[in-house]
């Protein structure tokens, strides 16, 4: 079977179309527009059966969109980088509504400095939210992500907001070949949105109210801590559904090239295919490598992690994102999943890259597996990597000379 | 206006209510008898969709005194709930999903804080977008629930938490109010009023005229605050009274722009009455009378009700020589 060539915003908004969403709350932002601009045709044209607006702010557009969710409307929308920063009150509000709905990011680097290309601070910054994340690697992964996400969002075990990444311009712009389940198939795989104790007239409800007493507090932060927890094993459920009605297999979860594996790179994302690239290469030279994407970012797949990468020799994690004075994100959350592991690695490398989508060559991906073989064998102290390279660094000393003035 | 009201004498004012007796707000509080004759008014229906302050505080899980739908939502973007909620009933009964019986009224509540400061890029945006909603803005005039500080709506010559009154300021706030009705009403809203609980005849009437025009309908109440203006609670409603019989509370509602002043107070009562009752500005009065304060605050009532008087066609007697 061939797929439709789509980018991967087209392929968000299709897959949105394909839930029969209620409404699409929206406000422009690089490079998320085509999602919007997509569902506006769709609904104006009359093939989309949805509501759209589109707000003055993102942070007003969360707000309708979570109000929505609790008077029981099927909600989409997307944003970027700044946006996702913008309305990220409105994130922890929504799950701690317990309001599903879908958020699409298009991942963008954030400002300071303006950066249009991808790295993954924007998402990130809501991982503590309480919304579920999805990362996908191909315009593919995003159309099937996000209906996966709504049938665990909606599950009455979880009944949690939920985010499906994209990388902007990788994945946003670049058309791929997608093949878009029908919408018979997607109306028996998706049914429609029962919400829990919705606003209306017969039976009110109160939402949103203070409870002031840090014991009640806590029960319901906790409530929604094993919400979120529940939602692996439901999207497991999910996914094997998914995987008999339209062929496509998901985990929380993917290895690749990992059965023998002793070196093994960790990352997410569409930048995961320059890393399967670079495993291939390392094979070739007869190299154990191996690579383990998350797919899953919350709830984190600790278990997966532990079970996957116990007993592999050197570990790197490769985090597309900075968080300055600590360094990748990522890193230590999945350091602390392997900590009690039987025959944990060796050692765990942290890797920073790609920000702002800095293109990243097969040589630099090559040289994290470089150095987690010198860790063990040459027994070298695992430091922070930070790619960049000679020729990105005569760049820069250029640029910085412009700016001064010089020639 | 009064040959198509249901409401022809305060008797009128319907006996059913939304809001059981007792709450956590304070004795006296203007704010929630606001709301609670909205409510009256507007019958059992409807979504009230909150921004921080301090009906937030009495929806307390698991009691609410409120019999009718509640959300909060965030400081500056209870409209943007609005729309939401709106949007999705409407979408919902359209696509046969919930029975038209399900519908609700969508009333924003907030105190000023949100509605003058925090919220007003959200209000815009709903007004804009001509969303069919109505806004109800209890106003007291500061950020009551947070101990009150200054907000945009804190009036010339009010000492708050943020704007104390000292030697060096002996002002308190000195910067004018904002006319939160003439913003909405350049924002082209069909329906703009304002409120006070100490008429209401005119309250319940508003209300009513708002409910025949669709789009957004913007209420401002004056909200005596018996904690924050430093008032005996039991005075609140003669509080407001004097509010409206100095000119500092104009009541007066716009349609589709059109400005009309629903009570016009022939003869004006001096404001320093009204000022002189609170405990905000009793530095304008201790250890030393402020003359120069005074005159100023009512140099500017003055001046409103001319110009109001020019343009509307009606003449009313001002104080003279102000507060000396």
């Amino acid at each position: 079977m061939k797929g439709k060539l789509l980018t991967g915003n087209v392929a968000a908004a299709a897959a949105a179309r394909l839930a029969r969403v209620d409404y699409v709350p929206a406000y422009p932002i690089t490079p998320q527009t085509e999602i919007i601009e997509t569902i506006a045709d769709w609904v104006r044209e009359g093939t989309m059966d949805s509501r759209f607006v589109q707000l003055e702010s993102e942070h007003s557009m969360m707000t309708a969109a979570g109000a929505a969710s609790l008077a029981g409307a099927r909600v989409f929308t997307a944003t970027s980088s700044q946006g996702m920063l913008y309305t990220l009150e409105m994130l922890y509000n929504i799950s701690g509504w317990r309001a599903p709905m879908l958020l699409a990011n298009v991942s963008r680097g954030v400002a300071a400095p303006i950066v249009l290309e991808p790295d993954h601070n924007d998402v990130l910054s809501a991982r503590d939210s309480g919304f579920l994340q999805l990362h996908s690697e191909t315009c593919q992964e995003v159309a099937d992500l996000v209906l996966l996400a709504y049938r665990v969002a909606e599950d009455k075990r979880v009944m949690l907001p939920a985010i499906v990444n994209l990388d902007g311009f990788y994945l946003s712009f670049t058309r791929e070949p997608v093949l878009l389940p029908e919408q018979d198939a997607v109306d028996s795989f998706l049914p429609p949105y029962e919400p829990i104790n919705p606003l209306r007239a017969s039976k009110p409800v109160s939402r949103g109210t203070t409870v002031f007493e840090g014991f009640m507090y806590s029960y319901l932060r906790y409530n929604t801590h094993a919400a979120a927890l529940r939602a692996k094993k439901v999207f497991e459920e999910a996914a094997k559904v998914y995987e008999e009605l339209f062929g496509r297999a998901y985990g929380p979860v993917e290895g690749f090239m990992l059965d023998d594996a002793e070196y093994v790179l960790v990352m997410s994302n569409s930048f995961t295919a320059l890393g399967r690239q670079a495993v291939k290469r390392m094979r070739e030279r007869g190299v154990r490598a191996g690579l383990l994407k998350l797919r899953m970012v919350r709830p984190f797949p600790s278990e997966e992690i532990a079970a996957l990468l116990g007993g592999r020799k050197v570990v790197a994690v490769f985090d597309q994102n900075l968080a300055p004075g600590l360094g990748g994100i990522l890193y230590p959350e999945v350091a602390a999943s392997l900590y009690h592991v039987r025959g944990r690695p060796k050692a765990i490398l942290p890797v920073v890259g790609a920000l702002g989508g800095k293109q990243t060559t097969a040589k630099e991906m090559g040289a994290i597996f470089e150095e987690m073989m010198a860790i063990d064998k040459e027994g070298k102290t695992p430091r922070p990597m930070f790619l960049m390279r000679e020729d990105e660094l005569t760049r820069v000393k250029k640029m910085v000379a412009v700016a001064e003035g010089g020639s | 206006m009064a040959a198509t009201t249901r409401f022809k004498t305060l008797k009128d004012m319907p006996a059913d209510d939304y809001l059981s007796p007792g709450n956590t707000l304070c004795a006296g509080c203007g704010g929630i008898l606001a709301v609670r004759i909205f409510h009256k008014v507007l019958g059992p229906n409807v979504a009230w969709v909150n921004a921080a302050g301090c009906m937030t505080v009495t929806m307390s899980y698991p009691l609410s005194p409120l019999k009718s739908n509640w959300l909060y939502t965030a400081f500056a973007s209870a409209p943007a709930g609005a729309q939401g909620v709106r949007d999705a009933l409407d979408v919902l009964i359209a696509k046969g999903k919930i029975p038209a019986s399900e519908d609700l009224k969508v009333v924003v509540v907030t105190g000023d804080g949100a509605a003058y400061d925090i919220g007003l890029q959200s209000t815009a945006g709903a007004i804009d977008r001509r969303l069919d909603f109505y806004y109800l803005c209890y106003d007291n005039e500061a950020y009551g629930n947070t101990g009150f500080q200054v907000s945009s709506s804190t009036p010339y010559g009010s000492s708050t938490k943020t704007t104390p009154a000292t030697a060096a300021y002996p002002l308190g706030n000195i910067v004018r109010k904002k006319d939160l009705f003439e913003v909405w009403r350049s924002m082209k809203a069909p329906y703009v009023a304002t409120l006070s609980n100490s008429h209401g005849l005119d309250f319940l009437r508003k209300v009513e005229k708002g409910m025949g025009i669709k789009g957004p309908k913007l209420y401002i109440a004056l909200a005596a605050c018996p904690t924050g203006w430093g008032f005996d609670s039991r005075d609140s409603i003669e509080l407001e009274k004097l509010a409206v019989q100095t000119g500092v509370w104009p009541l007066r509602e716009s349609v589709d722009g059109v400005v009309r002043h629903t009570l016009v107070p022939r003869v004006l009562t001096p404001v320093k009455t009204y000022l002189k009752t609170q405990e905000r500005f009793s530095h304008l009065f201790e250890p030393v009378e402020n003359t120069q304060a005074i005159d100023t605050i009512q140099e500017s009532i003055n001046g409103y009700w001319k110009e109001a008087g020019a343009r509307e066609g009606f003449e009313i007697k001002v104080p003279e020589g102000t507060g000396r």
